[in-house]
C-alpha cells in the first residue's frame, strides 16, 4: 500500500500550474533570467526537483540548462544568503517548507486498515480522492520552492550572487557544499540569539519614525497572522473531513440501491437513485471547496507570515547593526579617554555607521516595496477565493435543481 | 370450495384484520364474477371498513392499490394485471357510495414542559389531534403525555397485535443520560438539542401508529389521544421487574432464533426476510456515515467562527485601509457562513439521521414480525407432532384392546386436530397479514424517504443561494483594494 504512493507522483506537473501562481504576483517577468521548476519526483521521502533556467546574462555558460535539486540544496542557499552581510538589508525570501506529506500518508494508511469495512466502490472512491490530496500537496510544494527561485532571480541584488549561480548552474551534486553537522548546530544556536533580539527590538524605540512605525506594525500583524493561519489551517482540515464524509454516505446510498432489488418497488426507488447522484456531485464540489480554500486562503496567510518573519529579520539585523555602532562608539570614546587605538576606533566606527546607514536606506526601500506586493497578493487571492466560491456554489444549486427537476418529472 | 371455506372461516374473525378481510372479500367476489350488489352487502355487514377504507384514502386514492396488490401473486388463477386494475373500480365507487367525504386525523406534539424536580422529574408533551373520524367525540382535542405513556401505549399494541403479524411502529428509545440532563435541569443547548429531538421522534412515532388502518381503530389508541389522565405505565421502567423479564424474553427468542430451522413453502418470506435484513446493515452504515457528517460539520462551524475572529483582528491591525475593510468584510462573510452551516448541519441532523434511525428501529421490528411468523409455524409443527403421538397412542390402545382408555384417547385426539387446525390457520393469517404489512410499510418507507429528500434538496438550495449572495457582496469589497 504504502509503495504505491511514489509511483503516482511522478507526473508532468507543467500542465497542474496554471491555477497555482497566486501567492507572490509579477515574477518571472525579466527575460533575462527565467526560472521554473516544470518536472519533481518523489522518491520515498524524498521530492527532487527539476530546476530549469533560461538566461540572456553572460554570466552562466550556457542560455538553457537543467538540474535536480533536493529541498535541502534549497535551504542551503537560503542560509548562505542570510550569512551573507552585504543582504543583511535585503529582506531575504522564506526558505521553502519542508515537503509535508505526513497528512496524506497517514490517511492512506487508515485506508488501508479500514478496507475490509467498506464496498469496493467507496474504497476506490476513497483512493481516488486520496490521491487527489497527495497531488495537491506535491503541487503545493513545487510551487512554494519554485516561487523561492522566482523572488531571487527577480531581484536586482539576488539574482547576481554567486551561490544563486552555483545552485542554478552546478551539474553534480551540492551536497558537498551543504551544511555539515558543525554548521548545523550553529544555526541552532543562531536561532536562539534571534529570539533575544525579538526582546531586544521590542523593548527599545526606534529613532526613526518610518522604523518605529513598520516595528510596531510589522510585530503585531505577524502575531495576527500566524494565529489566522493556524485558524485558517483548522478550517480547511474540517472542510476536508467533511467533504471525505460525503463519499461515505453516497457510497452506502449507491450500494443500497443495488440491494433494493425487489420488483415492484423499483420504480419507486428511482428518487434514491437521483439522490445517489446528487450526493456524488456534491461530494466532488465539497473537495475542491475545501482545496480551493486550502490554496487561496490558507496558503496566502501562510506565506505572508513566513515573508513578515523575513522582514521582521531585516529589522532585527538592522538593530544589531544600530547596537554595534553604538558600541563602536562607545569603545571610541574609550580609546579617547584612554588615548589609545584611537584610528582603529574610529574606523570601526566609521564602518559600523556605514553599514548602518545602508542597512536603514535598503531596509526602507525593500519595506516599502514589501508593502506594495502583499497588497497586490492578498487582494489577487481573496478575489479568486471568492469567485471560485461562487462558482462553487452555483454548482451545488445547478446539481440540486436538477434533482429535484428528475424527482418529479419521474413520478 | 376453497373460496367457501375462506369466506365462512373469515366471518369468524375479529376486527383486526379487517383490512385483509375486506380485500380479500373483494377478490372472492371479482372471482365469482359479481359487481356491487356482493360487496355492498358484504360490507353493510362489517361498519367498521368503511374507516379502513377511508383512512389510507386520505393520502389519495392510490394507496388503496396497495394492500390487493400482493393478492394478485397468491391468486395465481387469475390474471393478475387485470385484478389489479379492476379492484380498484369496485372501492372507488364503494367510496362514493359509503362516504363523500375523507376521514382526516392529524397529530401534533409540541411544548414540552418539565414538570417536578430533581430525579423526579419529568417532561409532558402536548398532544394534540385534529380529526373528522367519527370515531372520536369531538374535533379538535389535545392531552399531556410524558414519555413513559408512549412507551406503555406500544407494549399494550405489541401484546395486541403482534401475534397478528402487524408492524407496530416503536417508539423512541429510552435515554438515561439524556433524560438525566433535563432532570438535573442544566440549561446548556445539548438539552434543550435532546427535548427537541425527542419531541420529533414522539410526533413521528404517533403519525405512524396512526398511519397504521388498524392500529388507528384500537381502543388503547383512541384512549391515549383522548382521555385526560392515563394510569401510569409502571412496567415501562427500565430497572423494574418486568424490564428484567423482557430481557430475559430477548435472550430466549435469540436463542430459539438459531434453533429454529424452518420449511418454507413460499419462498416470498424467505427473500424478503433477506431483503429486510441487508436492508437493516444498510442502513445502520449511513446512518453512521450521516452522524460523523454532522459531527464534522459543527466542528466546521466551529472553526469557521475562530477563524472569522482572527481574520476581524488581522483586519483591524491591518495597515492599508483598504485591505483592512475587505479584510473585516470576510470576518463577516465567514461568519454569515458559518451560520449557514450550522443551519445545514440542523437540517441534516432532523432530516437524515433521524428518519435513518428510525428506519433501522422499524425494519428491526419487521424482522420481528417475521420472527413470530416463524415462532406460529413452530407452534403449527409442534402441535402436529403432538397429534402424531397422540394418533400412535390411541393406536397402540386399539391393538392393546384397552376400551376405557381409547375414549380418553379419541378425546385427546379430537381436541389435539382441532388445535392443529387453529395452529395452522393461525399460520396462515399472520403470513398474509405480514405480506400485507410489508407492503404496506416498504410504500410507506419510499414516501418518507422521498419527502425527506425533498425537503434536504429544498434547504440546501435555500442555504446555497445565501452563500452565493454572501460571496458576491464580499467580491466588490475585494476589487476595490488598492
Amino acid at each position: 500500500m504504502q509503495n504505491s504512493l511514489p509511483e503516482l507522483v511522478k507526473c508532468d506537473v507543467f500542465s497542474l500550474f496554471n491555477q497555482m501562481r497566486s501567492v507572490s504576483v509579477d515574477l518571472n517577468n525579466d527575460s533575462s533570467l527565467l526560472i521554473d521548476i516544470p518536472d519533481a519526483l518523489c522518491e520515498r521521502d524524498k521530492v527532487k526537483f527539476t530546476v530549469h533556467t533560461k538566461t540572456t546574462l553572460n554570466s552562466f555558460q550556457k542560455p538553457e540548462f537543467s538540474v535536480p535539486r533536493q529541498h535541502e540544496d534549497f535551504i542551503w542557499l537560503h542560509d548562505t544568503l542570510v550569512e551573507t552581510e552585504e543582504y543583511a538589508g535585503l529582506i531575504i525570501p522564506p526558505a521553502p517548507p519542508k515537503p509535508d506529506f505526513e497528512g496524506p500518508r497517514e490517511k492512506m494508511h487508515k485506508l488501508g486498515e479500514g478496507e475490509s469495512t467498506m464496498t469496493k466502490e467507496e474504497y476506490a472512491k476513497m483512493k481516488q480522492e486520496l490521491e487527489a490530496e497527495y497531488l495537491a500537496v506535491f503541487k503545493k510544494t513545487v510551487q512554494v520552492h519554485e516561487i523561492f527561485l522566482q523572488r531571487l532571480s527577480s531581484h536586482p541584488v539576488f539574482s547576481k550572487d554567486r551561490n544563486f549561480q552555483i545552485f542554478l548552474e552546478y551539474d553534480q551534486d551540492l551536497s558537498v557544499r551543504r551544511k555539515n553537522a558543525k554548521e548545523f548546530f550553529g544555526g541552532f544556536f543562531k536561532n536562539m540569539v534571534k529570539s533575544a533580539d525579538e526582546v531586544l527590538i521590542s523593548g527599545i524605540k526606534d529613532v526613526d519614525e518610518f522604523f518605529e512605525q513598520e516595528k510596531t506594525f510589522l510585530l503585531d500583524y505577524f502575531s495576527k497572522i500566524k494565529d489566522a493561519t493556524a485558524k485558517a489551517e483548522k478550517m480547511t482540515r474540517s472542510h476536508k473531513n467533511v467533504a471525505d464524509d460525503y463519499i461515505h454516505i453516497s457510497a452506502t446510498y449507491s450500494y443500497l440501491l443495488i440491494c433494493l432489488h425487489s420488483l415492484c418497488v423499483i420504480n419507486a426507488y428511482r428518487h434514491l437513485e437521483k439522490f445517489s447522484e446528487l450526493l456524488e456531485k456534491l461530494r466532488k464540489v465539497e473537495g475542491r471547496v475545501a482545496s480551493d480554500q486550502e490554496l487561496k486562503l490558507t496558503e496566502l496567510l501562510r506565506y505572508y507570515m513566513r515573508d513578515i518573519q523575513a522582514a521582521k529579520d531585516l529589522l532585527y539585523r538592522r538593530a544589531r547593526a544600530l547596537a554595534d555602532y553604538e558600541n563602536s562608539n562607545k569603545a571610541l570614546d574609550k580609546a579617547r579617554l584612554k588615548s589609545k587605538d584611537i584610528p582603529q576606533a574610529e574606523e570601526n566606527q566609521r564602518q559600523c555607521l556605514q553599514k548602518f546607514d545602508k542597512l536603514s536606506e535598503s531596509g526602507k526601500q525593500e519595506l516599502t516595496s514589501f508593502k506594495g506586493r502583499r497588497v497586490v497578493a492578498f487582494r489577487k487571492n481573496l478575489i479568486e477565493m471568492a469567485e471560485l466560491e461562487i462558482k462553487h456554489a452555483k454548482v451545488r444549486i445547478k446539481s440540486a435543481v436538477c434533482s429535484e427537476h428528475n424527482l418529479f418529472t419521474h413520478n | 370450495d376453497i373460496l367457501k371455506k375462506r369466506d365462512s372461516s373469515y366471518c369468524s374473525l375479529d376486527v383486526d384484520t379487517l383490512n385483509s378481510q375486506t380485500v380479500e372479500v373483494i377478490a372472492i367476489a371479482k372471482s365469482v364474477k359479481c359487481r356491487g350488489s356482493i360487496l355492498v352487502t358484504h360490507l353493510a355487514h362489517i361498519s367498521t371498513v368503511e374507516l379502513t377504507l377511508t383512512t389510507p384514502n386520505s393520502r389519495g386514492r392510490k394507496e388503496i392499490i396497495g394492500p390487493t396488490g400482493p393478492l394478485s401473486t397468491t391468486m395465481s388463477t387469475q390474471n393478475s394485471l387485470h385484478m389489479h386494475n379492476s379492484l380498484n373500480k369496485p372501492l372507488e365507487e364503494l367510496e362514493e357510495e359509503e362516504s363523500g367525504d375523507t376521514f382526516e386525523l392529524n397529530i401534533a406534539v409540541t411544548n414540552p414542559e418539565k414538570m417536578g424536580d430533581g430525579m423526579n422529574a419529568y417532561m409532558t408533551y402536548k398532544v394534540s389531534t385534529q380529526t373528522t373520524l367519527p370515531a372520536f367525540h369531538i374535533k379538535t382535542f389535545s392531552v399531556r403525555r410524558r414519555f413513559s405513556d408512549f412507551l406503555g401505549l406500544y407494549e399494550k399494541l405489541s401484546v395486541k397485535h403482534h401475534l397478528m403479524g402487524c408492524i407496530i411502529p416503536p417508539p423512541p428509545q429510552k435515554s438515561v443520560v439524556g433524560m438525566t440532563k433535563v432532570k438535573v435541569g442544566k440549561e446548556d443547548p445539548s438539552s434543550a438539542e435532546f427535548v427537541e429531538k425527542r419531541r420529533a421522534a414522539l410526533e413521528r412515532y404517533l403519525q405512524r401508529v396512526v398511519a397504521h388502518p388498524a392500529l388507528l381503530q384500537d381502543s388503547d389508541v383512541q384512549e391515549f389521544l383522548e382521555r385526560e389522565e392515563l394510569p401510569r405505565a409502571v412496567n415501562t421502567q427500565a430497572l423494574s421487574g418486568s424490564g428484567f423479564l423482557k430481557m430475559i424474553n430477548k435472550a430466549s427468542d435469540a436463542v430459539n432464533k438459531m434453533t429454529i430451522k424452518m420449511n418454507e413453502s413460499d419462498n416470498w418470506f424467505e427473500s424478503k426476510l433477506q431483503e429486510v435484513e441487508n436492508e437493516e446493515q444498510l442502513l445502520r452504515r449511513l446512518h453512521a456515515s450521516v452522524d460523523s457528517l454532522v459531527n464534522h460539520r459543527k466542528e466546521m462551524c466551529i472553526n469557521t467562527a475562530m477563524f472569522a475572529k482572527s481574520v476581524a483582528m488581522l483586519g483591524s491591525s491591518e495597515e492599508n485601509s483598504a485591505l483592512s475593510r475587505a479584510l473585516s468584510q470576510l470576518a463577516e462573510v465567514e461568519d454569515k457562513l458559518e451560520q449557514l452551516h450550522q443551519e445545514q448541519a440542523f437540517s441534516d441532523f432532523f432530516i437524515l439521521t433521524e428518519l435513518l434511525a428510525d428506519y433501522v428501529r422499524l425494519l428491526g421490528a419487521v424482522r420481528g414480525c417475521f420472527e413470530q411468523r416463524m415462532k406460529a409455524w413452530q407452534r403449527w409443527q409442534e402441535a402436529q407432532a403432538t397429534l402424531q403421538k397422540k394418533r400412535e397412542a390411541e393406536a397402540k390402545l386399539l391393538w392393546a384392546n384397552k376400551p376405557d382408555k381409547l375414549q380418553q384417547a379419541k378425546e385427546d385426539l379430537t381436541e389435539w386436530e382441532a388445535k392443529v387446525g387453529q395452529c395452522e390457520r393461525d399460520f396462515e393469517r399472520i403470513s398474509s397479514t405480514l405480506r400485507k404489512e410489508v407492503h404496506r410499510f416498504e410504500k410507506e418507507k419510499c414516501r418518507d424517504f422521498k419527502h425527506h429528500i425533498v425537503k434536504y434538496l429544498e434547504s440546501l438550495l435555500r442555504s446555497q443561494h445565501r452563500v452565493v449572495k454572501c460571496w458576491e457582496a464580499f467580491l466588490p469589497e475585494a476589487k476595490a483594494i488598492v
